[in-house]
């Protein structure tokens, strides 16, 4: 028997910047995030199908997602609910806002901290930034090992954990002793999708903002606790204010400009290329 | 992409106003609350519960099943060793379904189901098959465990019941080399066992869809010495005890994906369902009702990628200088198909919310006394859902058929080629007016509500119902069609002659079927503007195809059947 893991899923609510409209951007050169669904991170995803994989393997496993942003992305967790994860904590806080990657990541160690796990499994980047910072930033605070680029766990043993990696070149299979992070690439398994029982069961949870907004000033004290999603502040996870959110962020954007791609160079493709053409095009989003 | 919520007329039918009625009937009193995380605390949330557990379906539909339809039909499954092996793409079909958990959709939770309603049931049968009418076969076998549910012990029903949730396949074995519409002739052998205390199957089963499934329903003969229906009897068979062999599938002209199977039983063992000698005059036709609202459903989801193959590619293919659905010719067929697909819906869910209703009253006598009004409203149900069930399979199907052959007419060549959707629907679509009861059956089940005037009552009633008073003069042809019908009734019935009954019979049912879905559409118009247009376009053909039925009865004599009952003695062309 297989000692039973707990695992975190770092996710993060993202505009879905794969189908960008004309309006996507602000004339300031942000992003317009009213203008674009916001949507559940896809690498994010790919990890949590990992994740949830562990869990199908290994009985007793437990599977938590952890996000940070504003209350809305509640809808994160409740979404890896639905898939079949076991809870999850929404890191929100007007002093977390404004953070790039290192205060971001420094939020998430705090938490991450307070939760305890085994194994932290994260999307290799999100699409807003993709920056692939995140993750590898995490398990550096932590002091951890960390597996970029992963495609799938071939095996764990509660000890050491062994992780197939998509390099751009080929594969290559790493161990690891645990604890451990693992980013997880696009070209992993596709998560699963929602469990109809799961989505009935959970889909009233609610953090108690949430419930607060929708009229209750707390949560009913009937209400069972699997309807009850943890949101963290500042206060919660502790740790040095001055790193959160915008003081603890050393990025400072200067300008943002928007830049017309121009061909610079052509290729030629005879009949039999077309659906590598379209293969390619579409993984860059080009089309599709 | 999402099939569910790209579908604004199947969001409709959730909001019908018998809904509610159905839901609270179903969920009696919402005592399955706090019993089960899952289970509704009240009407609304059972119907939005409905309705995002088909979002999941739907989503399923349109990202893994329908991606893997052209795959699946080329690929097809295979027979190794006496068992099938499904193509990869129906595997993962059945797969991502299980995994999420919505196989046994309509079962009781405590057998590991949903306890949905037969509507949301029948509207997932409909997602399925828009994205592959072979699986829907597969998916739609569950049929089977309402059969068991409603009839087998409390043993058989714990057994089997909890598996189907759990992504065990269902197959129904009726046919025979020698029994096909006529299932009074199955000669498959059942034997008391003592020793075993088991029934002991053997001979052979034909055409058998999915037939190396891990949960059978049997149809067999087992009183000794009986030739007819009275002699058979329904059983429930585990694959995991053996006995039952795949001898070959099939190799068919469409829905591929689905394995045909001829089996070999072998000393099977097998429980009885229900009481012996009721196999076939009971059960299987209560499985065969449940499996031609399904044919029905699986024939509406191919209209509806049919329809949108079609109005996709007529915007996209110019000739002439402009897109091919401008012209007249084309677009004429695009409102044909799409009036048929919303008659036919219309049909289908008129008919799931009779059974709806009959079937929750059932299950709720299980628990409870019925109250004389139930009891009432039960058998009215129960008789409406009878009436109706074989229109279903009979315009359903056939227009599927329909549909799909202008779909593929407007792709020109083009549709003739193997590289669009187009000419998969059309082959899939050819077993339906066949299965389940060819069509030709589905009238002699229909011909009686003719004759003793059940589908003129309902047609009646459905004249009371308001209508805006711009729809007025829709409703106005309406009632012209249903005189011109009566007349035509008491025409045939007038010369008293069973064959020429027999003969005239489709075309009464048909005059019957297209003034039922005349006034289905035009009352779905009274809540929604998304029907209007297919009203009006099939009200006014109805009264065209109706009046071409007329007037052929009209003018027919009893001596014109000669000229087709002499092929009778024609054996050679």
């Amino acid at each position: 028997m297989t000692k039973p893991l707990k695992i975190v899923v770092l996710a993060k609510q993202v505009p879905d910047t794969r189908n960008v409209g004309k309006n996507a951007m602000k004339e300031d050169g942000t992003v317009n995030r009213a203008a674009l669904p916001a949507i559940f991170n896809p690498e994010d995803l790919n990890a949590l199908e990992q994740a949830l994989r562990l869990k199908d393997r290994i009985p007793g496993t437990t599977v938590q997602l952890l996000t940070m942003g504003p209350g809305r992305a509640a809808d994160i967790i409740r979404e890896g609910l639905f898939r079949g994860a076991d809870g999850g904590v929404l890191l929100t806080d007007r002093k977390f806002a404004g953070a790039d990657t290192l205060a971001t990541s420094y939020a998430l160690m705090q938490a991450i901290r307070k939760l305890n796990p085994d194994l932290i499994l994260a999307g290799r980047q999100a699409i807003d930034g993709d920056t692939a910072q995140v993750g590898p930033q995490v398990a550096e605070k932590l002091n951890w090992p960390q597996i970029t680029y992963a495609e799938e766990i071939l095996s764990c043993n509660g000890e050491r954990i062994q992780v197939k990696r998509r390099l751009e070149r080929g594969v290559e299979t790493v161990s690891a002793p645990l604890p451990v992070l693992i980013t997880v690439h696009g070209s992993a398994a596709t998560c699963r999708s929602r469990h109809a029982k799961q989505l009935l069961k959970y889909k009233r949870a609610k953090t108690l903002s949430e419930w607060q907004d929708a009229g209750n000033n707390a949560y009913g004290s009937q209400l069972p606790d699997y309807l009850r999603i943890t949101e963290w502040g500042v206060a919660d996870v502790g740790g040095d204010e001055q790193q959160f959110g915008l003081s603890g962020s050393p990025t400072k954007v200067k300008k943002i400009e928007n830049i017309v791609f121009q061909a610079k160079e052509s290729k030629r493709l005879t009949a039999s290329d077309v659906d590598g053409l379209i293969k390619e095009l579409m993984s860059n989003h080009t089309i599709g | 992409m999402n099939f569910y919520t790209d579908n604004k007329d199947l969001q409709f039918q959730l909001q019908h106003p018998l809904m509610r009625k159905i839901v609270e009937l179903k969920e009696n009193n919402f005592a399955d609350n706090g019993k089960y995380d899952y289970a509704p605390a009240n009407t609304d949330d059972a119907l939005d519960s409905y309705g995002r557990v088909l979002e999941v379906i739907g989503d399923i539909c349109a990202n893994v099943i329908a991606p893997n339809a052209e795959d699946v039909d080329h690929e097809g499954p295979q027979v190794i060793d006496g068992r099938v092996k499904y193509a990869t793409g129906t595997q993962q079909n059945h797969d991502a379904l299980t995994q999420a958990g919505v196989y046994g959709l309509s079962l009781p939770r405590e057998y590991g189901g949903l306890n949905f309603s037969m509507v949301p049931y029948v509207i997932a049968a409909e997602l399925v098959s828009r994205a592959d009418a072979g699986f829907a076969n597969i998916w739609g076998l569950q049929d089977c465990a309402e059969t068991i549910h409603e009839f087998a012990t409390q043993e058989i029903k714990d057994r089997f019941l909890p598996r189907i949730n759990k992504g065990d396949t269902c197959s129904m074995d009726l046919t025979e080399p020698d029994a096909g519409s006529d299932l009074q002739a199955v000669m498959l052998k059942a034997t008391w066992d003592e020793p075993d205390g088991v029934w002991r199957l053997n001979g052979v089963k034909r055409f058998i869809t999915n037939g190396d499934a891990q949960i059978k329903l049997i149809l067999a003969r087992s009183e000794e010495g009986s030739t007819d229906g009275r002699g058979l009897s329904c059983f429930v068979y585990d694959k995991n005890d053996g006995g039952v062999t795949v001898r070959r599938i099939e190799n068919k002209l469409g829905i591929k994906g689905s394995p045909t199977c001829e089996l070999v039983f072998n000393n099977a063992p097998a429980l009885l369902v229900g009481d012996r000698k009721l196999g076939l005059i009971k059960y299987v036709m209560s499985l065969m009702n449940g499996a031609r609202l399904g044919t029905g459903a699986q024939s509406v989801g191919l209209s509806e990628a049919a329809f949108r193959e079609a109005l996709k590619y007529a915007h996209e293919r110019a000739q002439f200088g402009k897109a091919i659905v401008n012209f007249p010719a084309v677009y004429e067929m695009l409102g044909l198909i799409k009036a048929r697909l919303q008659a036919s819906r219309a049909l289908l869910y008129e008919t799931a919310r009779f059974v709806d209703v009959y079937k929750a009253c059932n299950l709720l006598a299980e628990k409870r006394k019925l109250t004389p009004e139930e009891r009432a409203e039960q058998k009215e149900f129960q008789k409406q859902a009878d009436l109706f069930t074989p229109l279903v399979k009979l315009f359903a199907s056939e227009y599927a058929n329909q549909n799909a052959y202008d779909a593929l007419q407007i792709h020109g060549g083009s549709g003739f080629m193997k590289d669009y959707p187009v000419e998969r629907l059309y082959r899939d679509a050819r077993i339906l007016t066949i299965y389940e009861g060819t069509s030709q059956l589905q009238v002699v089940a229909a011909i009686r509500g003719v004759s003793t005037g059940a589908y003129l009552n309902k047609i009646r009633i459905y004249e009371k119902e308001p209508v805006k008073a711009e729809h007025e003069h829709l409703r106005k042809i309406l009632i012209t069609m249903t005189d011109q019908y009566e007349q035509a009734v008491q025409l045939v019935l007038d010369k008293a002659d069973k064959e020429h009954t027999d003969f005239h019979a489709r075309r009464l049912v048909e005059m019957a079927g297209h003034i039922i879905m005349g006034y289905l559409l035009l009352r779905d118009s009274q809540n929604s503007d998304d029907f209007i247009r297919s009203a009006a376009i099939y009200i006014t053909r109805g009264q065209a195809w109706n009046t071409e039925r007329y007037a052929f009865i009209a003018s027919f004599e009893i001596d014109h059947l000669s000229a087709y009952s002499v092929m009778k003695d024609a054996r050679e062309a």
